[in-house]
């Protein structure tokens, strides 16, 4: 017979018993003086203030949005905007990140050297002090006097990037029908030509037919029904009218995530390429396949399944650093929360609320990236 | 035994040779040659063009002092000088004890980065003392590592020195009050001064915490382990600036009312409470890697979970994870640049920037400044990376 004090079952409960105590005196401790301390500075931890007129303006928002709306409203302006702004760089920095870890493998020396070079000065400078050297940079640019044209119509002055904006004509759901007819037709080509392949019989290339004849409506369709029309900006005295602005805040942050997280993908990318074994491409080419075949079909499937754990940290990274817009004056969901911890001084829930925000962000990035995962993994198997 | 493995010969002779190999070997790769020439041309052309004839470098050199110290007052700036050589010495002594090629790139880049200061130093208002104290500063390290190879000192006496060295060195920072070394209160430090206390005071700060949790979220008893899964996760799901806003605002409230919390230490705390999460991940990863029979051996010869653990299992497991600990150092220092935008009121690096910035007199300097902090933490954080892969191919990680 043990005694309890020597038994490994007992001494288990009671150091769970003693951890969990410990944390929850703890708590308590913190929670009795944050709840006297605030009480005695007038500080409360209800959201009443959400319904308050928001007061403040913000420049560039997905949302409608006026100061007159609520400070919920105002905060759902400034979540949206950082989702925006995250996808949108999300994408972007996935394209750049591809191309750099591609071009850090080039044979070509130049190539190869200046992407090495990029990598090494993206990693070794603050993200925040590149944001403010790009926002100091965009500001040198011409006033709208002297705007630079571009081709498109597309100005480029001191208050922004100034594009022509798309405006749907009613024509426009027939011309989303053709497409969806379009794609629907191509897939069963494919499906069609991949079955007689399987079956031993010749495919007369139905597969690529049918992805010929896709892009044909498409085409056609759009000729005739013109579905989209422009908007084009157009310069007055002091400002442009019409067309659709990037502004300098947004442009600043989206170049400077983009940027910065590329370097850190073109790694991971590179990473993953390089571990796949030689053997495996030597064998692919002795099989007969050609180079494209080779990278499409035996590297690329295996190095992503190596690729996909520390890209989801990365865009979880782009996510959380788009905090940073503060710096450029680009109202996300960060910035918002401070003015409308300023204005209303109730500082507690508004941090409160952002950092479950970003929490909740995060946690379902990472759900839908374990969700592609598992994918990419059992595919593999 | 494996045998060296050789790279195959080059057949590669002569410089034509290597141009036709490496830049035009065929079509596509002769116009991305040309088009990337062309575009680094162009681009290297309009940079140099800006810093030679535009650029108005005077804003950093009239302003090297708040850049190195902020508000510091110059007259105690001695004591900043005098630590630098402390470290200085470590260094050169720790080079000759340890060698190694991460301990000797990082001394080597100490002495460079403090001739440079001291050069940079005697073309700015700081005086030629100034200058030459760091000069000296430099020079010592190559001294101390000479004298380090004729004493060779133990390792475990040097450890000793470098922890005892931290805390002497930050009361000789603050002062003791008194006319010799009066009182410099922590708000008045800055720039770089303050960029290097919040991040190797959060490194050092957070390592024990890391550890712990590293060890809590690999026990076997249940509630621990959520529990310190469930702070690792949390602080890892948000960004570094909410934690800094909240310790700057909500710090204060989860204390007494009779505690003052400087603004220093709030930023401190939160950066700390921050990294925290992270060492716990780079130490667990260490943990994972130690093979399950060093752990039955330890069970075996009756140690219990105490002693297993530090005698055991923690010597080999934060001996891995060296190198991820010094990525995430680098990370944490370009981290700091974050308290200048979360409202905590101090003057980092980049936050002397912005004011300098603002500066009537010098209005439109902002891609001088930025540029030149920039250029600042690429030389920190380029040798700090170096030293680091170094490292990884001294303990050989990745080839047992």
């Amino acid at each position: 017979m043990v005694p309890p004090w020597r038994d490994i079952r007992v001494l288990r409960i009671v150091g769970q018993v003693i951890a969990v105590g410990v944390v929850l005196f703890i708590g308590y401790l913190l929670w009795t003086t944050l709840t006297t301390n605030m009480s005695r500075a007038r500080l409360s931890l209800d959201l009443d203030f959400m319904r308050a007129t928001a007061g403040f303006d913000i420049s560039q928002t997905v949302l409608p949005y006026s100061p007159r709306d609520t400070y919920g409203h105002a905060f759902l302006v400034g979540l949206v905007n950082t989702l925006m702004v995250s996808a949108v760089g999300i994408v972007l920095a996935t394209i750049l990140g591809v191309i750099t870890g591609v071009a850090r493998l080039s044979t070509n020396w130049l190539v190869n050297r200046l992407a090495a070079g990029y990598v090494e000065i993206m990693r070794n400078t603050p993200l925040l002090v590149q944001l403010v050297l790009l926002y100091a940079v965009l500001l040198q640019l011409p006033a709208v006097a002297n705007s630079i044209a571009l081709p498109g119509p597309t100005y480029l002055n001191q208050r922004g990037l100034f594009l022509p904006r798309p405006v749907t004509e009613p024509t426009f759901v027939i011309w989303l029908a053709v497409f969806v007819a379009g794609i629907v037709v191509a897939v069963i080509a494919r499906r069609l030509s991949a079955r007689r392949q399987e079956n031993g019989q010749p495919t007369h290339g139905i597969g690529r037919l049918g992805l010929l004849a896709m892009l044909a409506a498409w085409v056609v369709a759009w000729i005739v029904l013109t579905p989209v029309q422009f908007d084009l900006p157009e310069q007055q005295r002091f400002n442009f009218t019409g067309g659709v602005v990037i502004s300098p805040p947004f442009a600043a942050l989206l170049a400077g995530l983009v940027i910065y997280t590329a370097a850190f993908i073109g790694e991971v990318v590179r990473g993953g390429i390089q571990a796949v074994r030689r053997g495996q491409l030597e064998a692919a080419y002795a099989i007969g396949l050609t180079p494209m075949q080779a990278l499409r079909l035996i590297v690329f499937p295996q190095a992503l399944r190596i690729i996909v754990p520390p890209l989801t940290s990365q865009y979880l990274n782009l996510t959380k650093n788009s905090s940073l817009a503060i710096a450029v004056g680009y109202a996300d969901v960060f910035s918002v929360s401070r003015t409308m911890a300023n204005q209303t001084g109730q500082p507690v829930s508004a941090i409160l609320l952002v950092m479950g925000t970003y929490l909740v962000i995060s946690l379902l990035t990472s759900l839908l990236m374990n969700l592609y995962n598992r994918r990419v993994q059992v595919l593999e198997r | 035994m494996t045998a060296e493995r050789l790279a195959p010969p080059s057949t590669v002779v002569g410089r034509r040779a290597w141009l036709r190999q490496n830049l035009f070997n065929n079509w596509y790769n002769s116009l991305l040659t040309v088009v990337v020439g062309l575009f680094l041309v162009v681009i290297i052309v309009l940079v140099a063009q800006w810093a030679v004839t535009e650029a108005r470098w005077g804003v950093v050199t009239t302003n090297l002092r708040l850049f190195l110290i902020g508000q510091y007052p110059f007259d105690e700036a001695w004591r900043v000088w005098l630590s630098l050589l402390a470290l200085s010495v470590l260094t050169g002594l720790s080079v000759a004890a340890y060698g190694g090629g991460a301990v000797r790139a990082l001394a080597s880049g100490l002495a460079a980065g403090q001739a440079l200061l001291g050069v940079l130093a005697a073309v700015s208002g700081m005086g030629l003392v100034v200058a030459g104290a760091l000069l000296l500063n430099a020079a010592a390290v190559w001294l101390a590592f000479a004298a380090g190879m004729r004493l060779s000192l133990s390792r475990r006496a040097l450890g000793l020195a470098w922890l005892i060295a931290v805390p002497v060195l930050f009361v000789l920072l603050q002062g003791v009050g008194g006319p010799l070394m009066p009182l410099v209160p922590t708000r008045l430090w800055g720039g770089l001064l303050l960029t290097f206390l919040l991040s190797v005071g959060g490194i050092v700060l957070s390592f024990p915490f890391g550890v712990l949790l590293a060890l809590a979220r690999r026990s076997d008893m249940p509630a621990v382990r959520y529990l310190s899964t469930i702070y690792i996760e949390v602080v890892r799901g948000v960004p570094l600036v909410t934690i800094l806003f909240m310790a700057a605002i909500m710090l204060p409230l989860f204390l007494p009312a009779e505690l003052r919390v400087e603004h220093v230490f709030r930023a401190l705390i939160g950066i700390t409470l921050f990294s925290a999460a992270y060492v716990a991940e780079n130490v667990r990863g260490g943990l994972q890697a130690i093979p399950s029979g060093q752990i039955e051996a330890a069970n075996a010869i009756g140690l219990n979970a105490f002693q297993r653990n530090l005698y055991i299992v923690l010597p080999q497991a934060l001996r891995a994870v060296i190198p991820a600990n010094v990525g995430l150092f680098i990370s944490l220092l370009k981290d700091t640049t974050l308290v200048a935008i979360a409202g905590t009121g101090l003057l980092e690096l980049l936050g002397i920037g912005r004011a300098v910035v603002a500066q009537p007199s010098w209005i439109g300097a902002q891609l001088e400044v930025y540029v030149f902090i920039s250029a600042v933490f690429f030389v920190l954080c380029y040798i700090m990376s170096q030293a680091s892969y170094r490292l990884e191919e001294q303990m050989g990680v990745g080839h047992r």
